[in-house]
This record gives structure tokens, C-alpha cells and sequence, in this order.
């Protein structure tokens, strides 16, 4: 069994490699990982370093991408808030994820639960993501870690929905039942057979939701309810941009390359990872 | 349906009581007196039981009373009908923008599949559901706005501007909404487009002769219908959300705009109010896209 599992993620691993969109998307997406991981050891300058003699300096040979209007390094704070966005990101997949399985492995298999849950997760949906996000993080405060419960409780539904979808095929299956006939304990039957079985929707998922919270992140960044202003993000970089917009306009384009096509990679990525695993959708897309 | 309702009821009561601490004090801003605060509590019912008050909002709100604005001193309802104008045109004209381009598109796409033409177009949308809309709202402002001068920059005109005067601040921006949105729409017509294309009925009508344009607009896009009419339903929210950010970018002064403001300003009566609102109206929506289901596919019984 477990063979088998490794080869089966071998094997989709290398489906996603295969289509070339997807093997660049995911190399660019990785260098960008490291790209703003490893800034604080390749950012030119401190990014909060200000400068005020050279404020609004465009692209050049003092500072590569140009100044902003406090004459600090845009290259530096761009690698910088690159680390809040892509970890708010990653916070909100795998937080949403977490608790999403839990949700709807609940509503799947018990079906008692299941009216309740759906109907709770239908009216969480009804909620448009942005405004939900902003007033949960007005109640909540504004802070990286509020962000990230705000978007995970925005975004658990989705992951709860496709969890119970998939939990409702497979309890039906004769192997759940053998399982639950030979005495297996409903937790074991629950992660070892329903969990394990419906991991690639999951992921596929998941993958959609890291691109979601980046983009609702520099959303509520930019209405300046998102991540205390002091931090760079790459939304409150557009957004402290956008006073300067005539003179420099540099200022919000490079971090909305930044967004734009991080969150392109990674949808392709995404793309790819849902044709591999599921190939009748591939024939379609 | 009405239990949907009531769960959205619910979570907004709800959303609001997560705060840590007293509301009353919050609203209030830290340089209230212990006597507003209570003076604020007892307005708001903040003093009486949870269950007491959940009750009490249950009630007003199914009668149509949201509550009192803190900042407007008006009640929630007032509030947000006097924004609602511009924030209903927006969504409308983005949403005809996004289904007069992403349609066809959408359609022919499929129709071309593997064809250089269907390979562009999922790239381009593609990327434009890469791209954060305030992004692109502020590039095309400064660009053809400013710049070129096509489109008044910002604003939704004076008091005395006559309504079609309104609607020309609102082309700029609902064009740059309605871009961004086609690319859902433009995915999803293409999908089912390609789902249908393949059925027996298709190869049936075109062995009998038919012109292509009839069997792909009738015989296609008839069964293709149901899959793009429940995305128009979704992109309800999608709309909303960019609505949000839009407004902001050109300063309109539109639901989106108010509920943003009320955040700054603590005034949790107008976002729950807000969301209520449009919460409801998504739920409706979704109500009349299943209906339309009928008219379009004969095959559905309710």
C-alpha cells in the first residue's frame, strides 16, 4: 500500500513536470520562494532604511528598482513584503485545509450533521470573500495573524465543501463498509480510507486557496485594513504607491508584477496539479 | 432557502460579538466616558441577555431593520440605500461587459479548440484572474484617465449631476471590473462548451446537414446554458468583492466604499448591516439563476 502511494505521487509529480507551462510555473514559483526567503541575506539595503535626499529616485544605478517617497530601496522592501504575502498565503491554505477536512468528513459521514453543516456553509459562502475578510479583521485587529484566521475562516468552506462531496462517493464504497463491518474504529476509517482517497481534490484546492489569500490579502492591504501599515506587503506597497502614481510610477508597478505573477505561476501549478490528477478534466481544459 | 437566511443572520450577529472586549467601548474609541459607553449599550441592547438580543436582531432584521448607523446617526437601511446606486450600476454594467466578452469568446474558443486562438485566449484570461483588479483599476486610471483624458479619473459627480452624467464616472471602472470577471466566465462557457460539443446530438446535427452556426449556437449553446447561467450566479460575489476595491481605486461613493469606511470608523451596525445585504441578495440570486435553469433546459422539474 504504501508503495504504491509513493509511486502514484511519483507518478503525478511527473505529469505536472510533463506539461511545460506547469514545469516553468513551478520553477519560477520556486525561485521566488527563495528569492524572498533568502532576503535578508541578498536585499541591497534594509528596507525600512530611509533615505529622504533621495526620495522617489526612478530605476537606476543607486537603486535598482528606485526609491520611494521616504528614499527607501523598493528592490529590498519588495523581497521583504514578498515573505508576508507568500506566508500569509501558505498560512491560509494550510489553515483553511485543516480545518476544512475536519468540516466536511464530519458533514460526509455523519449523515445526521450533514444538513446543518451544508446549510452553514452555504450561508458562509454567500458572504462575498473580500467584505467578509475586511470585517472580520476590523473585529479581529489588524495583524498578520488575524489576516490569516480572517481569510482561513473565508475560505474553509470551500475546502469543507469539496471534502464532503468526496466523503459522500466514498462512504458508499464496499471497502468502507468491509472496514466498518471488521470493527475499524470511525476515526481509522475516516483518515485511514475516506482521508487518504480524497487527498488530491484537496490539494488541487488548496493549491486555488494559497492564490485566493494572496490576492484577498493585498486586496485588504490596499484598503488599508489588512497587515499593520509599518510591515511591506506587496498590497501596501501599491497602496502607499498610489499618492505618487504620476511622478513614479514604478512604485505600484513592481509590486503588482510581483502579485501578478506569483499568483499566475502558482494558478498554473494549480492547473497542472488538477489535470494530473484527474484526467478527464484535463481532456477538457 | 430561509434557513440559508437565517444562518447568514446569524453569522452576522455573531461576527460582530467576536470582538474582544466591549463593543460599546470600541465603537466608542478609546476616548470615551464609562457613562457614553453605557449610554451606547443600552441603545444598542448590549446589556440584556445574548439570547435576548439575538432574538431581538432575528425579529428586526426579517422586518427590515438593520439597526442604527453609529457614525450617520441614521438607521443602517437609509444608510445603505443612498449608496446603493452606484454600487448596483457597477455591478450591472460589469457583469453585461463581462458576458458580452467572455461569451462569444468563450464559445468560438471551444468551438477552435487546440487552435492558436483558443490557446491566447486562455492564456490572456488567465492572466487577468492574476492580476489584483485595484491593480489594473489603477494602471487604467493613470493611463486612460489621466493621461489621455477618455474618462473622468475619480468621483461619481456633484449632487445636481443628472443620472446619466453618473453612469459616465462609472464606464472606466466597469470596464476594468468586467475584464477581470470575464476570465471566470470565459473558463466555464469554454469548459461546458467543449462538454457538449462532443455529444451525439452534435455529430446527429451536423451529419443532417446543418450549418455550423446552427448547431453550435443551438444545439451547443442551448445544453450548454445551465453550467454558464450557475457561474453567472457566482460571479455575483466575485463582483461584489471587486466592487469593494473598485470604488475605492476611483473613489465612488458606493456600498463598497461605505462598508471600507465603516470598518476605519468601527461602526459594526453598517458592516453588519452590509453584509446582511448583500448576502441575502447572493442568495436570491443563486434563487433566480436555479429558476432560469427552467426556461433554458426543459429537462429540469422542481
Amino acid at each position: 500500500m504504501e508503495g504504491q502511494g509513493l509511486y502514484a505521487e511519483r507518478k503525478v509529480f511527473s505529469l505536472v513536470l510533463e506539461r511545460r507551462s506547469s514545469a516553468l510555473a513551478l520553477l519560477f514559483f520556486v525561485l521566488v520562494l527563495i528569492l524572498v526567503f533568502l532576503a535578508p541575506i541578498i536585499a541591497p539595503t534594509d528596507p525600512y532604511l530611509m533615505s529622504v535626499r533621495q526620495r522617489l529616485t526612478p530605476p537606476g544605478d543607486s537603486f535598482f528598482l528606485g526609491s520611494d517617497a521616504f528614499g527607501r530601496d523598493v528592490l529590498s522592501r519588495l523581497l521583504y513584503a514578498g515573505r508576508v504575502s507568500l506566508m500569509i498565503g501558505a498560512g491560509v491554505a494550510l489553515s483553511s485545509s485543516i480545518l476544512g477536512v475536519l468540516i466536511g468528513l464530519m458533514a460526509g459521514f455523519f449523515r445526521n450533521l450533514d444538513g446543518l453543516i451544508s446549510r452553514i456553509i452555504d450561508a458562509m459562502m454567500a458572504f462575498p470573500d473580500i467584505l467578509l475578510a475586511i470585517s472580520l479583521v476590523a473585529i479581529l485587529g489588524g495583524s498578520m495573524i488575524n489576516v490569516i484566521i480572517a481569510l482561513s475562516i473565508v475560505y474553509t468552506p470551500r475546502i469543507a465543501r469539496i471534502v464532503r462531496a468526496s466523503t459522500l462517493v466514498i462512504r458508499e464504497l464496499p471497502y468502507v463498509e468491509a472496514a466498518c463491518s471488521l470493527g475499524s474504529s470511525t476515526v481509522y476509517v475516516l483518515t485511514r480510507h475516506v482521508l487518504l482517497n480524497i487527498l488530491s481534490p484537496i490539494i488541487v484546492q488548496a493549491t486555488f486557496i494559497f492564490v485566493y489569500a494572496m490576492l484577498a490579502e493585498a486586496g485588504l492591504s490596499f484598503l488599508g485594513v489588512g497587515v499593520d501599515p509599518s510591515t511591506p506587503t506587496w498590497g501596501i506597497m501599491i497602496n502607499e504607491g498610489r499618492q505618487y502614481i504620476d511622478q513614479a510610477p514604478y512604485l505600484i508597478l513592481f509590486p503588482g508584477l510581483a502579485i501578478s505573477f506569483s499568483v499566475l505561476s502558482l494558478q498554473l501549478v494549480g492547473d497542472g496539479l488538477r489535470d494530473a490528477l484527474d484526467p478527464r478534466i484535463a481532456r477538457q481544459m | 432557502m430561509g434557513m440559508v437566511v437565517l444562518i447568514v443572520l446569524t453569522i452576522a450577529f455573531f461576527i460582530v460579538r467576536l470582538a474582544p472586549g466591549d463593543p460599546a467601548a470600541l465603537m466608542l474609541g478609546p476616548d470615551a466616558t464609562p457613562e457614553q459607553a453605557q449610554e451606547l449599550r443600552s441603545r444598542l441592547g448590549l446589556d440584556q441577555p445574548i439570547i435576548i438580543q439575538y432574538a431581538s436582531f432575528i425579529v428586526s432584521a426579517v422586518k427590515g431593520d438593520l439597526g442604527q448607523s453609529i457614525f450617520f446617526n441614521q438607521p443602517v437601511t437609509q444608510v445603505l440605500k443612498s449608496r446603493a446606486e452606484p454600487t448596483v450600476f457597477l455591478s450591472l454594467f460589469s457583469l453585461i461587459i463581462a458576458l458580452v466578452v467572455a461569451v462569444p469568446i468563450g464559445i468560438y474558443a471551444a468551438y477552435r479548440r487546440g487552435s492558436f486562438f483558443d490557446q491566447s485566449v486562455i492564456s490572456i484570461a488567465m492572466l487577468a484572474a492574476s492580476v489584483p483588479s485595484f491593480w489594473t483599476g489603477l494602471m487604467a486610471q493613470r493611463w486612460l484617465a489621466t493621461e489621455y483624458g477618455w474618462f473622468p479619473a475619480s468621483g461619481y459627480g456633484g449632487p445636481d449631476t443628472v443620472f446619466i452624467d453618473r453612469m459616465v464616472y462609472l464606464v472606466l471602472p466597469a470596464l476594468v471590473l468586467g475584464v477581470v470577471n470575464s476570465a471566470l466566465i470565459l473558463r466555464f462557457t469554454r469548459a461546458s462548451m467543449l462538454d457538449v460539443l462532443s455529444e451525439d446530438y452534435i455529430r446527429t446535427a451536423r451529419s443532417k446537414g446543418m450549418r455550423e452556426p446552427r448547431v453550435v449556437l443551438r444545439h451547443g449553446l442551448r445544453n450548454a446554458g445551465i453550467p454558464i447561467i450557475t457561474v453567472i450566479g457566482l460571479t455575483f460575489a466575485l463582483l461584489v468583492s471587486g466592487a469593494v476595491v473598485t470604488e475605492r481605486v476611483f473613489n465612488i461613493p458606493g456600498m463598497g466604499n461605505l462598508v471600507v469606511n465603516a470598518v476605519l470608523r468601527r461602526d459594526y451596525p453598517v458592516i453588519q448591516g452590509t453584509l446582511i445585504v448583500v448576502a441575502v441578495t447572493y442568495v436570491i440570486i443563486n434563487l433566480v439563476t436555479d429558476l432560469l435553469y427552467l426556461l433554458v433546459d426543459k429537462r429540469v422539474q422542481y
